[in-house]
């Protein structure tokens, strides 16, 4: 598959052709290239997936937050993205008295949610119901550029089995652009080492089998 | 002094050419985007963060993402130290490299945010606001910021009675007039134009196809050094 990069203002076809998918935008019958990304035309859609970037939010998305601010009915959390997201207290599996959040979740720590509805006022609401939802108690967050997220993953999740096959480590990765492992201390830093060079190679061809090489001569050198 | 002689320049230009120009898309690793450029005796280096939540709230704007361009010189980019700090002139020149960006990024798609946009002069040699305006549209690109285009901006002026592209410190100094001009370049739609000196209406029409013409030549290095940036990993 030719991979076509991008910039803003490019021309990617006429309207009649392909309808006005993500990253794009439409001048009279043009669409053009809103971003700096690779196109991909999806089920009669025009897209550019982004190349660079802060998280653009989008309901559904699993996030690694951090917490921000406890008020007595909520949470505030900052989930990389550019506004903070809101986390009400009958969203979370406890039972939580007013003004108790606190002792729930506190400044500092991290847990995994989901992002559960946007308005147009982009207010961000977040919701930990679903079984995946928890707090992050042990392990380490790995930082990545959330537009290098999909790359970490994976075709079909091909990436992270990977990762989780050779270093022996647990693995959840946020749509945000964070990490979380847990595992032996001297395979987590391998697991970072291999994030980060996913995350600095990420638009290069043939990534699952440089990374396989990269942890295979880790693996016999020790 | 001359500053035209035989049809060449001080430097040895003719009146329709550039300066060398040379650009770096995404050196700083921190910075959402970057650009570093280098203009003739210019050295610039852009750097964009966000869009993030507009801290304090009272600049928010709830229909749209707010654009925050500073520019800066540095204390050492001119031959008398330059006294550090906002002054009227760099104050003005970030006002209306905020508005130029405003008119490309498509700013509806981020309300209550901000888009800062940082411009560092570290040596100037003329032209700075246009090489500002060319380096932060390349950092507003590399840091994933939707725009309709890639704005660009060059200048021309008059020098010696005769109307040239992209003057030069002495050009700009010892010249009759400077005319910086920045476009959409896609739609050659005037983002910025500002003019001191004298020139007649036609001198004027003269001046404004050149700088065009520049900014044609430009955008094209600028769009280049966007490609290149992610094509090199592709070539290992």
């Amino acid at each position: 598959m030719e991979r076509k990069i991008v910039i803003p203002g490019t021309l990617l076809g006429k309207a009649d052709t392909g309808k006005q998918g993500r990253g794009t935008f439409r001048e009279g019958d043009n669409i053009y290239s809103s971003r700096l990304g690779i196109v991909e035309e999806r089920s009669g859609y025009i897209n550019v997936i982004p190349l660079s970037g802060v998280y653009d939010p989008a309901v559904g998305d699993a996030v690694i937050g951090v917490i921000e601010e406890a008020s007595k009915m909520s949470w505030m959390v900052d989930i990389k993205a550019p506004y903070p997201a809101m986390l009400r207290v009958e969203e979370v599996p406890w039972r939580v008295e007013f003004g108790e959040t606190a002792r729930f979740l506190n400044t500092g720590e991290v847990i995994v949610a989901n992002v559960s509805s946007i308005n147009e006022a982009k207010n961000i609401e977040i919701s930990m119901r679903d079984k995946h939802c928890r707090k992050v108690e042990d392990g380490i967050i790995v930082e990545i550029q959330p537009s290098k997220v999909p790359r970490v993953i994976g075709k079909n999740g091909s990436m992270v089995s990977l990762l989780r096959q050779r270093t022996g480590c647990w693995i959840f990765v946020g749509q945000n652009g964070r990490v979380w492992i847990r595992g032996e201390d001297d395979k987590m830093a391998l697991l970072v080492e291999a994030i980060k060079k996913i995350e600095k190679e990420a638009h290069t061809t043939g990534l699952t089998d440089k990374i396989s090489k990269f942890l295979g001569n880790e693996n016999e050198s020790d | 002094m001359e500053l035209i002689k035989d049809g060449k320049r001080i430097d040895g230009r003719a009146p329709d050419e550039l300066r060398p120009i040379k650009i770096e898309a995404g050196p700083l690793y921190r910075a959402d985007g970057s650009c570093y450029l280098e203009w003739g005796g210019n050295k610039i280096m852009a750097a964009v963060y966000g869009p993030k939540e507009a801290i304090p709230r009272h600049i928010q704007d709830s229909t749209k993402a707010v654009i925050n361009a500073r520019y800066n010189m540095a204390s050492f980019s001119v031959e008398d130290r330059k006294r550090p700090g906002p002054d009227r002139r760099s104050q003005e020149i970030s006002k209306i490299t905020a508005e130029a960006l405003e008119n490309v990024i498509l700013t509806e798609m981020f309300p209550r945010a901000v888009i800062d946009v940082n411009i560092e002069v570290l040596d100037a040699d003329a032209g700075t606001r246009c090489a500002g305006i060319t380096a932060a549209a390349v950092a507003l690109a590399d840091a994933g910021i939707p725009m309709r285009d890639i704005p660009v901006a060059c200048a021309a002026g008059k020098v010696d009675g005769v109307v040239v592209l992209d003057l030069l410190g002495d050009e700009d100094k010892k010249g009759d007039a400077d005319l910086p001009v920045a476009i959409a370049p896609r739609s050659e739609e005037i983002l910025l134009l500002q003019m001191d000196g004298h020139m007649t209406v036609e001198e004027f029409d003269e001046a404004l196809e050149l700088a065009l013409k520049g900014c044609r030549e430009i955008s094209k290095l600028q769009k280049e050094a966007l490609l290149k940036k992610y094509k090199t990993f592709e070539e290992e």
